[in-house]
């Protein structure tokens, strides 16, 4: 089984971090995986992502062209990523930046307003992790097995001690996302 | 020994480290930065020194000062860079002094582009500089591979005292993947013709490229070219995958071998016979290694991030026996799987 993700977004908005959290849960489940940023002046106030493959076997080409998920944080991403999911393929959107709906009936798109979710919880600039929670929620499977208990043991590892309120607020955010339902 | 997760820049900057390498010096350049980054994070508490040169020149030009003394050092750069430190990668060559030379190559020519490229090959195969000489060239096609091979270069570039290069892209630069490095310690053997101090315990060694009386010159000239015939025997390594019965062999290096290899497992599920020679070794080239891949091709297909520069050397090292076809993408954009298999089906389709 192989999973290519494309996580995309404005850059700021951490989808680079939501990548490597994916990474990071593979390599702790001794998966074969790959994360590759776009890297340059897009990382700048542009559109930004990063491809995500997780596998059991090596990774032959890291870029993704057909992804099976997509994460979607801003509008231009949505329009650039989503025609390129594979049939049967699932979307995460940003309901709260992203104000259009998908017109395709062979994927399955999800809309979570977490952008608006992480400003009234006092989450500021964490919506990529509450979108993440939802993702690991419904795509457990598709990241082999990758779930909530997993993803907070990997804020425990690659979140350094002396910034260790930020694993609570990670997890807080995680969960919002995970309990998250529409 | 522990999976971690790393940059191929940073992993790169770590197998120095560990393979001994004293001095570094380097001018910053994207997609390469990270090499120094991770150097100068390092430096105090790992015991090395980097230094960040005023120019690419300087740079050069430091390695050539601390390898005549005799320590392990490095450069790294991407494309412009490189051609900057031509200059003095042909005085390291014609000194014969030991140095690992980095290219994290993006798209040319000019300034190019900062996105991925393999454009760079002529150059580090054929002529990094002025005059007769050779770098032995290392082509990782992965993380780990990166590491490893950049280990294998310093002790290569000690053993036959000359430059060694590791050419890799944007792209293997700034993916993360898993990697392990290995607890060993290398052993660096003592270099009794460094120009160090001794304390007028022996006659002075000298390091010199300039020789004013041509049958000098070319005595040291012809020596080394006795070296490079050594290497060529010792130096050769290629994946091949697939190629016991393919009709059609793909031949790629470095990323776009990644590529290509998800393209030929696309074209194997189409019933076409496909395969995937990499060289990993872009100087010396694995000859030997490419005609046994290619035993039972009866087309060639070079796929590069560039107008198509190994594909000279695929044709020379198959002596024009095998019709040989190039497809590339350049500017710093990366061929896809589709666009292979898209190839590999059109030439299928033409008869094979």
């Amino acid at each position: 089984m192989l999973t290519e993700t494309i996580i995309c977004g404005f850059g700021g908005q951490g989808v680079l971090f939501s990548g490597k959290l994916l990474a990071n849960a593979a390599l702790m489940e001794g998966k074969e995986l790959s994360w590759l940023p776009s890297y340059g002046p897009e990382m700048r106030g542009g559109t930004c992502n990063c491809s995500v493959c997780i596998s059991d076997d090596p990774i032959g080409s890291p870029l993704v062209t057909a992804p099976d998920i997509v994460i979607a944080m801003n509008g231009p991403s949505f329009d650039k990523f989503e025609p390129m999911v594979k049939p049967g393929g699932i979307v995460f959107a940003d309901s709260s930046i992203i104000d259009r709906k998908s017109t395709r009936d062979d994927i399955t798109v999800y809309y979570i307003p977490s952008t608006e979710m992480a400003k009234e919880n006092g989450l500021t600039g964490m919506a990529n992790i509450i979108i993440l929670g939802k993702v690991i929620r419904e795509c457990s499977d598709n990241f082999f097995g990758i779930d909530y208990d997993k993803i907070v043991s990997v804020f425990e590892k690659i979140i350094p001690p002396k910034k260790a309120a930020m694993i609570e607020k990670n997890t807080k955010a995680f969960k919002l996302g995970y309990d998250y339902e529409k | 020994m522990e999976r971690v997760l790393m940059k191929g820049n940073e992993a790169l900057a770590e197998a120095a480290i560990r393979a001994g390498c004293k001095c570094f010096f380097a001018y910053p350049i994207t997609p390469q930065t990270e090499v120094a980054a991770y150097l100068a994070k390092n430096m105090k508490k790992r015991n090395i020194t980097f230094l960040q040169a005023e120019s690419e020149l300087a740079a050069v030009n430091m390695v050539l000062g601390a390898s005549s003394a005799g320590v392990r050092t490095m450069t790294s750069s991407s494309s412009p860079g490189i051609s900057l430190k031509s200059e003095g990668v042909s005085y390291l060559a014609g000194s014969d002094l030991p140095a690992v030379i980095v290219n994290v190559q993006r798209g040319g020519p000019g300034l190019g582009s900062i996105q991925p490229s393999q454009s760079d090959y002529w150059q580090a195969t054929k002529a990094l500089g002025h005059g007769d000489f050779q770098l032995i060239v290392f082509a990782p096609a992965s993380v780990q591979e990166t590491v490893d091979m950049t280990i294998r270069a310093f002790e290569e570039a000690d053993r036959y005292r000359m430059p060694v290069m590791i050419l890799t892209d944007g792209f293997i630069g700034q993916m993360m993947e898993p990697v392990t490095f290995s607890d060993e310690t290398p052993k660096i053997e003592p270099k009794d013709w460094a120009a160090c101090g001794h304390k007028g315990g022996r006659k002075h060694n000298i390091i010199n490229s300039l020789f004013l009386q041509p049958d000098e010159l070319e005595a040291s000239v012809d020596a080394r070219y006795e070296k490079y015939e050594t290497i060529k025997k010792n130096i050769h390594d290629a994946e091949i995958y697939m190629c016991e019965d393919a009709d059609l062999v793909i031949t790629a290096f470095g990323t776009t071998a990644r590529v290509a290899k998800s393209a030929v497992n696309q074209a194997r599920e189409k019933g076409i016979k496909a395969g995937l020679f990499r060289p990993k070794t872009l100087w010396p080239f694995p000859v030997e290694e490419l005609n046994a891949a290619c035993k039972t091709a009866k087309k060639v297909l070079s796929v590069e991030m560039s107008k198509g520069q190994m594909v000279d050397d695929i044709r020379l090292a198959l002596n024009c026996r095998i019709p040989v076809e190039f497809f590339g993408r350049n500017g710093g954009n990366i061929p896809t799987p589709a666009e292979i298999l898209d190839e590999i089906v059109k030439i299928s389709e033409r008869g094979l």
